[in-house]
């Protein structure tokens, strides 16, 4: 890696298709109404590898989901600011692999699924700001094998990148070094072990791994 | 040993007990403990959170046992030493402390057995992990947005050694509001124990030193305000102030 976050954020159903996909299911329970506020989760320090290392398949499921999520680098203090603001806080941008094991119910933190060792591959470069004129127009693309398994935008954020930080640190402060994940798209690919994948996002760069079977290569 | 950090005549410092209210500093100096800002007593790594960890707190809370431990993961700008301030936000109507043992990893565990896993811990020491529950949302119940706010988990006073504490699943816990008890239990009541729980961590996330397991509160929350003095404690690991305020004292308005 070539830099370590201080704390990784990831937010659920922040692309308008995953919120669609659950349709009706949003209102009935367990959920009983859309989000309101951003949903967060932490990828933990042992979640955390770099461009190119493996990333553990374990042995009790066939296939991991691809996460592809623009990383928000924090690059200084963020506390209750305004959309407009928002981005004077960003010190750049990098490419994450949101890595899980399926699963259906979003109903209770999912760290067993989400939190395992290698499960967030994080890009080699943060690419500055600057260098990004619109965070929210970007394309990702996922490929498994060389395969494009995975096309969409940040231009479907249901927050923006700019709108997400301003409502995250109306509840919690983001420190620098934070990275702050916009989303994974809906229809995440599954990839097994011996696979590669790739998650590009225009302008802000490329991240390839291998998924080698747990307890191997490691 | 019972280990603290505490910023104190311009710098930051491990400090040790010293008896009669004092504390030694590493550099040799006796400090008046009033006299130091107390800071979380160790630098944390990963912080995991239980819910539901007690059967009399879940039945409190009217929920049915679950298959595995509930866990959350939390941030260190949650993180507020002894002797802090934790923010009621005006438009809150139920906010309450949770007395929690927690239990300080020293090095690292994977694929840990029950049998072995008292062999990864550094130390315990109490949190309050507060809630402000009008923001819960049915999306990874308990949202951070509930349980991850800045100041919302008091840690410390001290990190006490694990050779220090012979039995941490026969501890009791109490919490006092203003001077009145208004929690009791005992970390025997725990659903998943201290070592049940290593073992459930370590067998898909490799834990390191500094990680810390926030096990859970017993029955017996209530609602607190802003100037209420709320004091949790357990038995051989300390006694951990804490002091509610209201928005003003953070610069904000106090009509949200």
């Amino acid at each position: 890696m070539s830099f370590a976050p201080a704390t990784l954020y990831g937010v659920l159903l922040n692309y308008r298709g995953a919120l669609a996909a659950l349709g009706e299911a949003v209102n009935k329970p367990p959920y009983k109404a859309p989000p309101k506020a951003p949903v967060l989760y932490i990828k933990p320090a042992n979640t955390w590898i770099g461009d190119g290392a493996p990333i553990p398949v374990p042995s009790d499921v066939e296939a991991l989901q691809m996460g592809a999520a623009l990383g928000v680098v924090i690059g200084r203090t963020a506390c209750r600011v305004s959309a407009e603001s928002a981005l004077d806080h960003v010190a750049g941008y990098t490419v994450v692999n949101d890595v899980s094991m399926p699963h259906d119910s979003y109903y209770r933190p999912s760290v067993r699924l989400k939190c395992r060792d290698g499960f967030c591959p994080i890009g080699a470069t943060i690419v500055e700001r600057a260098r990004v004129p619109n965070p929210d127009a970007l394309a990702v693309r996922v490929f498994v094998d060389g395969v494009l398994r995975q096309q969409n935008t940040t231009a479907n954020l249901v927050r923006s990148t700019r709108r997400l930080i301003a409502d995250v640190t109306e509840f919690m402060t983001l420190a620098a070094g934070d990275v702050l994940l916009t989303g994974v798209p809906e229809n995440a690919p599954l990839a097994r072990a011996g696979q590669r994948v790739a998650i590009e996002i225009d302008g802000v760069g490329r991240l390839e791994n291998p998924l080698v079977a747990e307890g191997r290569g490691r | 040993m019972k280990r603290a950090r505490v910023a104190y005549s311009g710098a930051v410092h491990e400090a040790t007990d010293a008896g009669g209210g004092e504390l030694r500093l590493a550099d040799g100096r006796l400090v008046r403990e009033q006299m130091a800002v107390w800071l979380p007593p160790f630098r944390p790594r990963t912080i995991i959170a239980l819910g539901l960890n007690y059967a009399d707190h879940a039945k409190e809370l009217a929920f049915n046992a679950q298959e595995e431990p509930l866990v959350f993961l939390k941030g260190p700008n949650a993180l507020v030493g002894h002797r802090g301030e934790t923010r009621r936000p005006s438009d809150a109507t139920f906010m309450h402390y949770e007395c929690e043992l927690a239990v300080v990893i020293g090095k690292p565990a994977r694929r840990v057995s029950r049998a072995t896993a008292y062999d990864y811990v550094a130390g315990y020491t109490v949190a309050n992990d507060y809630a402000i529950r009008d923001y819960l949302e049915n999306w990874y119940r308990p949202n951070l947005r509930v349980k991850n706010r800045d100041g919302c988990t008091a840690l410390g006073p001290w990190l006490v050694d694990r050779a220090d504490v012979p039995d941490p699943m026969r501890l009791a816990l109490r919490t006092t509001v203003n001077g009145k008890v208004t929690q009791e239990g005992n970390t025997r009541d725990m659903i998943s124990d201290v070592p049940s729980l290593i073992e459930y961590l370590s067998g898909f996330m490799t834990l390191d030193a500094g990680d810390v397991i926030l096990t859970g509160t017993p029955e017996g929350v209530v609602n607190v305000m802003p100037g209420d003095e709320v004091v949790t404690e357990i038995e051989g690991i300390g006694r951990l102030v804490n002091t509610v305020v209201g928005d003003e004292a953070f610069g904000r308005s106090t009509r949200q």
